[in-house]
């Protein structure tokens, strides 16, 4: 049977060309992989190999021709014995072999709730249990300890995490107990490891990666996005990288631009990771527990400044904190404080602070910021009227602009003042004390930011 | 590139070399279709053909077992085949369909096979390395002899990533294959435009990693090179670089005009140094199969890549639902 050779496609949004010139002319012997003809588009001049072998029966469209549609036909290809007039006069019209146009409305992501956001006030661990007191450096490490303890295939990677005991010193002990197979010195690269670890997650493994501290991560970038966190969903299900990425994020003290910056709202941004930004040990415990556990590939932003800070910490066999659950830190009535993170610190002295000057402020840790707790925060919100942020990251695509859009959004009728939102200043990071201090978030700002909502 | 040897008496059976025949025509027909489905804008986006390239992953291929990974770039189709993935669930996800190997959402350059030990299907250049390393690495922490293979071109071999790969899979003696498939372009670039020094088989001699280099046109050799590597990483002695020196015939991506080397380059290597006429001469002189033989197995390859065509046209587009699942695993 006679072929139609169609119009190429060369690039993915090309739709018409130019046939610059034909190489072939009818009564020619088309071999398979023979260049018959040039195709012109507006970036390049392509040549046309045949797919088929036959004898070029007909040219349909001429040379020097502006304007050919992809998928027009351009020329008859005929088999032994076939004459080319019939096969002119037999060729069907050009039918439309690409797929039916999606239907113009997607599912939506969130389906419209009729009902009222609740917050969750279940408590995280049972009333009466006993606590001690621990630093979050402790805390996380008793977590990663007690996951390697229950599972073999969980092993810790990164620079000094063995023989040093940790740049910050979170690892301290593990090598004793676990050797020198599962807890790994790995060099000074930390693009090769995060995909030297991503891969072994692939192979079935569950690596905690530490970096030293996320601004190195930086390097390490495409393979946490393009690796990690889309593996997934690109294998249609398939296979996906279940770890940790773990490690030191925010501005120390006096370390410079380099060393100063918070990724919260970085990672929060992708699909396909989980983020956690914990700020007391026990939440820093529980929740790097749920994130080892975790089957996804998880952020787990900690803080140099909290990591000798004392909290008190359950003493229970196996404690863990869930991803998406905001924890309440002081409930209040005048206005919500939303933080995560070193922010907390910040909140929390604000809100002291303000209940001198009798303004009751609910503060909230939003622990995990993908996903995110929204129901506990809109439930505040629509009880206060009235709501803050607060975080050390860069004010602009921070979390807090996204929780202002959201409450907007969902509450919108609920508030008596726009939403004001905290952040670290749109500036690097300077290392002078005095600039560096200004370059933060800090309480007095927080104060002032309540004050301004409550019109005080 | 070096003419092809007189060929020694082979060390293969006939239906051994009946089935390299099969696997690259398989490779050569498929892809041809493939470049057939884009012009007919039934396969979007990029789409990076292997034609030319055959011998490579059937050679490399012949010497694997049971539980060896492999992973390599976006120029993926010939391995996915290669690796025993069925024809029909690859071409259903050039088209972007249900059926497709990644539900139709991960495309040309995205195709896993998890029951094969495929893990893709990488679209950043060089990116698949420390991941190829990364399957070994979790091999020797569970203690079995799987060795993987981390396919990159001559283009990726100037990644950064990838020293830093060579570094930690020879300090840890990570069974891997550094398979470098260099048909000396790395898009329009031809090699001695990018690279430094041109033996790409010595660029993990500061790193104390063994490599060699082969005719990539002949499978044979790239066969014999292929089971040399793997004794090697299964012994536990560590990683291993293969540079199989190939060419491509079709342009980087169909959307090249491909004005960075001659009409006549190409053809030249197209007449002299294809690797399936290669087999099947050998096939024929030998008298290990004849013309009609021949002829039934292209039939049959034909047939296969029609229907996959045919599949990949019939399958549907994804259900919309399929927008939101697959972006979070479960846990247990």
């Amino acid at each position: 049977m006679a072929t139609e050779i169609l119009m190429p496609a060369l690039s993915p949004t090309m739709e018409e060309g130019t046939l610059a010139k034909w190489l072939v002319k009818e009564g020619d012997t088309i071999e398979s992989g023979m260049i018959i003809a040039e195709i012109e588009t507006d970036k390049a001049t392509m040549e046309f190999e045949a797919v088929d072998e036959g004898t070029m029966g007909a040219i349909l469209v001429a040379e020097g021709t502006e304007g050919v549609k992809v998928n027009a036909p351009i020329a008859v290809l005929l088999e032994e014995g076939e004459d080319a007039s019939a096969a002119v006069a037999s060729a069907p019209a050009p039918a439309t072999e690409a797929p039916a146009e999606a239907p113009a409305a997607a599912p939506k992501s969130a389906p419209a709730a009729p009902i009222a956001p609740q917050a969750n006030l279940t408590p995280d661990w049972p009333e009466g249990t006993e606590m001690k007191t621990q630093t979050v450096r402790e805390a996380l490490r008793d977590a990663m300890a007690e996951e390697m303890r229950s599972d073999e295939n969980v092993f810790l990677m990164g620079e000094e995490v063995a023989e040093y005991q940790g740049a910050y010193k979170v690892s301290q002990g593990l090598l004793d107990e676990f050797g020198s197979k599962r807890i790994i010195d790995t060099p000074i690269t930390e693009h090769g490891f995060a995909g030297v670890a991503t891969g072994s997650a692939f192979g079935g493994l569950r690596p905690i990666v530490e970096f030293m501290t996320f601004n190195f991560a930086m390097q390490a970038i495409d393979q946490i996005i393009n690796s990690a966190a889309k593996t997934l969903y690109m294998s249609g299900g398939q296979m996906g990288a279940p770890m940790v990425f773990r490690g030191a994020n925010g501005a120390a003290a006096r370390v410079g631009a380099q060393h100063s910056q918070d990724y919260a709202a970085w990672y929060a941004q992708i699909p396909g990771l989980k983020v956690a930004m914990p700020y007391s040990a026990s939440d820093a415990k529980g929740l790097l527990k749920s994130a080892i556990r975790d089957p996804n590939p998880v952020i787990f932003l900690e803080n140099e400044i909290l990591y000798g800070r004392q909290f008190e910490v359950p003493v229970m066999d196996d404690f863990t904190v869930p991803f998406g659950k905001a924890r309440i830190w002081r409930e209040g009535t005048d206005v919500t404080i939303v933080s995560f993170g070193i922010g907390m610190q910040y909140a929390l002295e604000a809100a002291d602070k303000l209940a001198e000057d009798g303004i009751s402020a609910e503060v909230i840790d939003l622990r995990t910021l993908r996903p995110i707790d929204y129901d506990t925060v809109l439930a505040s919100v629509m009880k206060t009227n009235r709501c803050v942020t607060v975080e050390e990251g860069y004010p602009v695509g921070s979390i807090g602009n996204h929780i202002s859009a959201t409450i907007m959004q969902k509450a919108f009728d609920y508030l008596d003042a726009p939403v004001i939102n905290c952040a670290g200043k749109d500036v690097p990071m300077p290392y002078a004390a005095n600039l560096e201090k200004l370059a933060l978030v800090t309480t007095d700002e927080v104060i002032e930011a309540v004050k301004q909502v409550t019109y005080r | 590139m070096a003419t092809r040897k007189t060929a020694k008496k082979p060390n293969v059976s006939a239906e051994e070399l009946l089935g390299y025949y099969r696997d690259m025509l398989l490779i050569r027909r498929f892809e041809e279709k493939a470049g057939q489905l884009y012009g007919m804008g039934l396969i979007g986006g990029f789409c990076h053909l292997y034609i030319g390239q055959e011998a490579v992953v059937v050679g490399l291929e012949a010497a694997t077992k049971e539980g060896d990974k492999r992973i390599t770039s976006y120029r993926d189709h010939g391995h996915m085949l290669a690796c025993g993935m069925d024809p029909n669930g690859v071409m259903a996800e050039l088209t972007g369909r249900e059926g497709g190997y990644s539900k139709g959402k991960g495309g040309s350059m995205h195709m896993f096979s998890k029951e094969k030990h495929f893990y893709g299907g990488h679209g950043i250049v060089g990116a698949q390395v420390p991941l190829g390393a990364g399957l070994a690495f979790s091999d020797k922490y569970k203690g079995n002899d799987n060795v993987s293979f981390a396919y990159f071109g001559d283009g990726a071999a100037n990644q950064g990533q990838v020293y830093e790969t060579f570094n930690m899979a020879a300090l840890w003696d990570l069974p891997v294959i550094f398979v470098i498939e260099n048909n000396q372009y790395a898009m329009g670039t031809a090699q001695k435009r990018s690279t430094s020094t041109p033996d790409l088989y010595t660029r993990g001699e500061a790193f104390g990693i063994k490599g060699q280099t082969v005719d990539g046109m002949d499978v044979l050799a790239v066969k014999e090179a292929s089971e040399k590597a793997v004794a090697h990483c299964r012994a536990g002695k560590g990683p291993y670089i293969l540079e199989v020196k190939t060419y491509r015939y079709r342009g980087h991506s169909m959307s090249d005009p491909a004005k960075y080397r001659t009409r006549e380059e190409v053809q030249k290597m197209r007449s002299e140094r294809d690797p399936i006429e290669h087999i099947r001469e050998m096939l024929l002189t030998g008298k290990h199969a004849s013309e009609d033989e021949l002829k039934a197995i292209d039939k049959e390859i034909k047939g296969i890549v029609i229907d996959s065509a045919e599949f990949a046209k019939a399958s549907p587009e994804p259900a919309l639902e399929e927008l939101w699942t697959d972006i979070y695993a479960e846990a247990n």
